[in-house]
């Protein structure tokens, strides 16, 4: 019997070991993780770094160069405004399009963290509540997010941001107070599961506080869906944030905002479409990197997290 | 073991009854559901008492209710002639810990082993760092766990060695009573008989007492020292195990001990004459709640509740054909309708 029992505890470790391994080659061989990653690992950067990568400033007005075609329209429509003094052209105040672009990450990635650790706060904690105490907590706090959920998050966004006026405080308030109803939702369904489970049962069998089971035995468990959701939810604030920009409700100029860029480029359609395409195309990489890294967060936590 | 037998009850149970309410949805009719009916039971230092019964019996609830993590809705559970209200939750968890059924579940996947097996004394503030750690270790050693896995995590272990952590975080304590709720139930075969013979070595060396709660009487057979068989949240028979085995007396435990299945594929699946009604804790039947499926049923069983008549050599029956000199000497019943 103690052979048995040490040959398998031998090939266990073996086993835990390879499993470690393979874990790591799990994580490098998910393609559309480290894509997410690395591509908002790299757009963190350029918002961080923003001033050593551009030698202009986002406000600099220049009416003498208004309107300047990017760098690739003088390779290929011969254009002789375009040159590497203003590689993505300028605007049509003359201001340089690749710093606004660049300086225009910073709002988005800062409205993005800002609305999620506002809402997650929100939306976890009721959730957890509603999800642990159950009972009438559970119905309360189930009411207050059905009635959340039958709210426009848009009109009321609107609504609000036109009685108080635009700005980059008052949008990331809004959209924080609005945006928790997934983190509530989702927290509440995963903390009635890890309720369930007996390590609950036990730690309470010790004696330890109902705070002191949420915070040690629910919460590290609940992590990984937290950052589901909230790679989920960043991707939306960010959404919302260009939606409300671009209806002028939102940042208001000179604020390089991507969505206030897509607004002011609305007239420059027909003559430079390249206004609109570039902050376009900046907000869907985003976006999409975003979405990218959670898939993969969620593809590698979820058979693990039941090991 | 019987020796003692004259001491007062280390744990005990008065009149023990749960009752949770069902509702069906906003409209639907409320309905009662029964789990615990008027239980009575105590335990004496040193006993193990096996609980047996087939699940909805009520065994969970009277567990979580002996754990004091459930307040009976009628009677009371005393330790130590104390009743368990009064004892606090701090002093209580110290007097008795549950084993559980499911190792992969009765461990947090995010702690180290170290941290869920010294987690009773950090929360009673037991010793410091270093004692607590060498407490740890001794108590790994004691359920025949390798130190080396200490700071590994649960998933890294197999289910018998989650159930030694299990087992460990339990004792670390030195509690009095250990309730066990199917302690193998979830374990190999091979892995079964180990962690049974490694809990009556530990009753010997930390003088426990256990309660194991159990659907299989292979469990219970020789470990327990006394068997109480449980159905619809009663306690339909008690006796001690050599005289519950050699001699069952309620037809429900007959039916039980005939449901042990044995390696002679021979004997094919036994025929227990149980029927397929199975018992419905939210709606027991009036009478004998055990009449619907009982082969040995007669005249009044579906009106009049059976009392408990005393065992010889202890323990108690709970069952008609007992109260009555006559009524136990019928022949097999007329009443029962042909199956």
């Amino acid at each position: 019997m103690t052979t048995a029992g040490h040959n398998a505890t031998a090939s266990e470790r073996e086993e835990s070991i390879a499993r470690r391994r393979s874990a790591i080659s799990r994580y490098l061989g998910h393609r559309s993780l480290v894509i997410g990653g690395v591509g908002l690992a790299l757009l963190i950067l350029i918002a961080v770094f923003a001033p050593l990568l551009t030698w202009h400033d986002p406000y600099m007005q220049d009416l003498t160069s208004r309107r300047i075609p990017p760098i690739w329209h003088g390779w290929f429509y011969d254009n002789p405004k375009a040159g590497w003094l203003h590689p993505l052209g300028t605007d049509p105040l003359g201001r340089d399009y690749f710093t606004r672009l660049v300086y225009g990450a910073r709002i988005s990635l800062f409205v993005g963290f800002s609305v999620v650790a506002l809402s997650c706060v929100i939306g976890t904690t009721l959730g957890v509540l509603a999800g642990y105490f159950g009972g009438r907590i559970d119905a309360v706090i189930s009411f207050i997010v059905t009635t959340r959920l039958s709210m426009p998050v848009v009109l009321v966004a609107l609504a609000v941001v036109s009685i108080f006026d635009g700005s980059l405080q008052v949008v990331i308030l809004v959209l924080g107070l609005l945006l928790w109803d997934r983190f509530a939702v989702v927290m509440r369904s995963v903390t009635l599961q890890i309720k369930s489970q007996e390590f609950v049962t036990a730690a309470r069998a010790v004696g330890c506080s109902n705070l002191r089971i949420i915070l040690t035995e629910i919460m590290p468990n609940v992590a990984n869906s937290l950052i589901i959701v909230a790679t989920i939810e960043m991707a939306v604030a960010i959404i919302y944030e260009a939606s409300l920009s671009f209806l002028g409700l939102g940042i208001q100029p000179p604020l390089p905002s991507w969505g206030l860029m897509l607004a002011e480029a609305r007239p420059e359609i027909f003559f430079a479409a390249w206004m609109i395409t570039l902050p376009g195309i900046a907000l869907f990489l985003l976006v999409l990197f975003v979405n990218l890294l959670g898939d993969g967060v969620r593809d590698i936590t979820a058979p693990e997290g039941r090991a | 073991m019987t020796g003692t037998r004259d001491d007062a009850p280390i744990m005990e149970a008065q009149g023990l009854t749960k009752t949770y309410t069902l509702s069906s949805g906003l409209l639907g009719k409320k309905r009662t559901l029964h789990a615990v009916r008027g239980l009575d039971l105590d335990l004496r230092r040193g006993d193990i008492l096996g609980i047996v019964g087939e699940s909805g019996c009520g065994k969970s609830t009277l567990s979580r209710m002996l754990l004091g993590l459930e307040a009976p809705t009628e009677g009371v559970v005393r330790i130590g002639g104390q009743p368990v209200e009064q004892i606090g939750r701090a002093a209580l968890s110290r007097k008795v810990q549950p084993i559980f059924q499911d190792p992969f579940s009765s461990l947090n996947p995010r702690k180290t082993i170290e941290s869920i097996i010294s987690l009773p004394l950090r929360l009673h503030g037991i010793g410091d760092a270093a004692s607590r750690r060498r407490e740890v270790r001794e108590m790994m050693e004691r359920v025949g766990l390798p130190s080396r896995v200490a700071k590994g995590y649960p998933s890294q272990l197999s289910g018998g060695q989650r159930q030694r952590v299990s087992i460990a975080r339990a004792l670390i304590t030195r509690p009095e009573i250990v309730i066990c709720d199917e302690p193998t139930s979830a374990l190999d075969v091979s892995v079964q008989s180990q962690i049974l013979n490694m809990l009556q070595e530990l009753r010997d060396e930390l003088n426990l007492t256990y309660i194991v709660i159990t659907h299989d009487l292979a469990v219970v057979e020789h470990l327990a020292t006394e068997i109480a068989v449980m159905y619809l949240g009663r306690i339909v028979e008690r006796a001690e195990t050599e005289r519950f085995f050699g001699d069952p007396q309620h037809p429900y435990s007959r039916a039980l001990l005939k449901s042990v299945m044995t390696p002679d594929t021979s004997l094919g699946i036994p025929e227990l004459g149980l029927g397929t009604a199975f018992p419905d804790p939210a709606n027991p039947p009036p009478g004998c709640a055990f009449h619907p499926r009982c082969a040995k049923r007669f005249e009044g069983c579906d009106r009049i509740a059976p009392v408990p008549v005393p065992r010889a050599g202890g323990g108690h029956v709970e069952c008609r054909l007992f109260e009555t000199p006559e009524a136990a000497g019928l022949p097999d019943p007329a009443m029962t309708k042909e199956r």
